[in-house]
């Protein structure tokens, strides 16, 4: 390895984009107990319709039309596959999410033909390249970062200090008891899911640009070590979700570097093995009390 | 509400499932309209002859088995009938989507033979021509590699190919990274698992090094999207080429990454990188990318010509082509390969598979891309490659030079 420096600018930068998907795994994982599998989909949908818009509309239409449509599945997801099923056993719900994942998948490859869609207008600007200490690099890979804790701060904000915070914090607390006491669970979860989704909007945006090609299993990978990411961190925890993507995104990174470049996701998945034995609570999640 | 709900929910299912059906079943049915538009000339009518095409409609290499099934429709296009002992044939193309795996290559294959065609076209890529290969041996149906490079296809008794194969190729590269380019240090690029790119590596690696260069060889899980750390650690290297034989998706990727990283040297790739989107995709970028293929566009005009003004016609065909007219090698490979397959029938004088079969290694046939030949392994007689340059302008292929060995 010659110089540290490329790996790490471009270690951070994966580790905000897996961060960004992490909060939505963690997010409706705190409120609902509930690992949504579909998410990681929902992200890929979300490049594919950057893709799409972005080719026929101008930029200023097409980032709000992603966001926006983005937004839209992940509500609809909620109130078509697991609003029904709120009094169902847990596992019900589950199993729900991965048919919803499939089903999703399987629209795509409908949509698509099954063929990756190249990102043929990237977003301008940020998809430029810069040099930074002299390693070239494109400017999305600096910006994701910055972009990433910006949103966990309005995040982390939201949650600690306005009304619908407070119920998500509630409801997260207790379902039944947050019900009893007025709190519309409904639109609290609902909330949930249009947070995670807009976030993975995001996450989808800066993610295709750095890597412009689509497939219909290009959510899975991402997906994944995002969700590991939330477990690393301790799964229902925002900033845990957050130090956990970075870590991981950086690790991955440094052993790509290292010429180990085979086991760099061998890495992530032993690692997940590993917390869920050591510490399975994960870095920073609160231990939890059963109530008899 | 929930029952509605529920309701609702099915009928979505069953709308998802009507569509998939159609999806499946669309690739065949374009194949098998063309033939019916000209009547048979001459000679009695003998009825209907099946050629199947195994290639891959979907997955990493499905863009360009499109592309090859496109040189195949256009051949049955122009030539719909076939002379076999006296009677007068249509020919029918039977196109099945093998996914570009080799764990879905078995079951692709068995459905072709369900269909009972004579003789096979395909496949695009060499791993999921091997899985096929053990199920038309089994069934004793002859089948024609197209552009599947791989020294091993065939391996297979029935198993023929019109291209030439990998150690020529990976020479080839070699030596042009090493004179032409006058790179002592090259860094390769292989996806895990794939037989296509680990075989080229392979001989690249052999070839380069026995000129005197050094290799670097990493390889990359199926999947992977960020290629940035590969390419840091090319230039960590100090490698003056970087070779990736890996599908189209990959190579738009690599030369992504490759240029946010102001990668200086070549990029090296192989018939996979002769693409339209490849070439499509360094546009307005610092990138040199030089491919070896099969055929390049000019060498024979009038064919140009005739194919793109059948392509420009057709609105599916274009969209196949990736939205352009540009005559991709592996389409002319295509067309060739199913000239070959009516060669094959002729001289066999029956439908039979095991006739064709008899038949297919005395065939042969001056194509678009040259004269083919079968030698006694079943590979192509085969001396020459193309090499060709990107244009990062006009995001079209530029020729370079025909490379032979030594």
């Amino acid at each position: 390895m010659q110089g540290l420096l490329p790996y790490l600018i471009n270690g951070v930068s994966v580790g905000g984009q897996y961060a960004l998907i992490a909060i939505g795994y963690t997010l409706v994982y705190g409120i609902l107990r509930l690992i949504n599998f579909a998410h990681g989909d929902v992200f890929m949908v979300a490049g594919l319709i950057m893709v799409y818009s972005s080719a026929t509309m101008p930029i200023y239409l097409s980032i709000p039309l992603v966001l926006v449509l983005t937004v839209i599945l992940g509500f609809t997801i909620e109130r078509a596959a697991y609003k029904p099923l709120r009094t169902a056993p847990r596992m019900s719900v589950m199993i729900s999410a991965i048919g919803v994942s499939y089903l999703i998948q399987n629209l795509a490859f409908y949509f698509t033909g099954g063929l990756p869609q190249p990102v043929t207008n990237p977003i301008p600007w940020i998809s430029d390249n810069v040099t930074l200490f002299g390693e070239s690099t494109k400017r999305v890979t600096l910006v994701t970062p910055f972009l990433t804790v910006a949103l966990v701060f309005a995040l982390v904000y939201l949650i600690n200090n306005t009304k619908i915070g407070m119920g998500m914090r509630a409801v997260s607390k207790d379902f039944e008891t947050a019900q009893l006491m007025g709190i519309r669970i409904n639109s609290v979860i609902s909330m949930t899911f249009v947070i995670g989704s807009f976030l993975a909007a995001v996450g989808a945006m800066l993610y295709f640009t750095n890597y412009p090609s689509v497939a219909i299993t290009s959510g899975g990978m991402p997906g994944l070590k995002a969700f590991v990411a939330a477990v690393f961190g301790g799964i229902g925890s925002i900033p845990g979700a957050v130090v956990g993507a970075f870590l991981i995104g950086i690790s991955e990174e440094l052993i790509k570097g290292l010429g180990y470049s085979t086991f760099s996701d061998a890495f992530t998945f032993a690692l997940l093995i590993v917390v869920l034995c050591v510490k399975p609570t994960g870095l920073f999640g609160e231990k939890v009390t059963d109530k008899v | 509400m929930k029952k509605l709900f529920a309701l609702i929910l099915a009928l979505a299912m069953v709308l998802a499932l009507a569509a998939c059906g159609n999806s499946g079943t669309s690739g065949s049915s374009s194949g098998s309209s063309a033939p019916a538009e000209t009547s048979s000339s001459g000679g009695a009518a003998g009825g209907t002859v099946k050629i199947g095409v195994f290639e891959p409609q979907t997955g990493d290499n499905g863009a360009g088995g499109k592309q090859e099934i496109l040189g195949m429709q256009y051949a049955n296009y122009v030539q719909p009938t076939v002379e076999i002992g006296g009677a007068t044939y249509n020919v029918e193309l039977e196109i099945v989507d093998n996914r570009t795996t080799a764990e879905n290559g078995p079951s692709a294959a068995a459905e072709l033979m369900n269909r009972g065609v004579s003789v096979v076209l395909g496949s695009y890529g060499s791993g999921v021509s091997m899985a096929g290969g053990a199920v038309f041996s089994e069934a004793g149906v002859p089948a024609i590699g197209v552009t599947c490079t791989n020294p091993q296809v065939t391996d297979t008794d029935v198993y023929f190919r019109i291209c030439f194969t990998d150690p020529f190729q990976g020479t080839i590269l070699a030596n042009y990274a090493y004179k032409t380019l006058g790179v002592t240090t090259a860094y390769t690029l292989a996806m895990l698992g794939s037989d296509y790119d680990q075989g080229l590596v392979y001989y690249f690696s052999e070839a380069f090094k026995g000129l005197g260069g050094t290799v670097i060889s990493e390889d990359f899980p199926e999947g992977t999207a960020n290629f940035v750390s590969y390419i840091n650690n090319a230039k960590a290297a100090g490698a003056g080429a970087i070779f990736a034989p890996v599908s189209t998706n990959y190579a738009q990727l690599i030369i992504e990454a490759a240029s946010a990283q102001s990668f200086d040297g070549g990029l090296l790739g192989s018939d996979t990188w002769d693409n339209n989107m490849v070439a499509a995709s360094t546009v307005g970028k610092d990138v040199d990318v030089v491919v070896s293929t099969f055929y390049q566009e000019g060498a024979d005009p009038t064919f140009d010509a005739n194919i793109k003004a059948w392509i420009n016609s057709n609105a599916d065909a274009k969209t196949n082509n990736g939205g352009n007219d540009i005559v991709s090698a592996v389409s002319v490979m295509g067309y060739d390969a199913y000239f070959v397959a009516l060669e094959a029938l002729k001289a066999a004088g029956s439908t039979e598979p095991s006739a064709v079969l008899q038949a297919l290694p005395g065939v042969k046939y001056e194509g678009v891309s040259g004269v083919i030949e079968f030698l006694d392994s079943g590979d192509a007689d085969r001396d020459i490659a193309y090499i060709k340059a990107a244009n990062t302008t006009t995001g079209d292929w530029d020729f370079v030079t025909i490379q032979q060995v030594g």
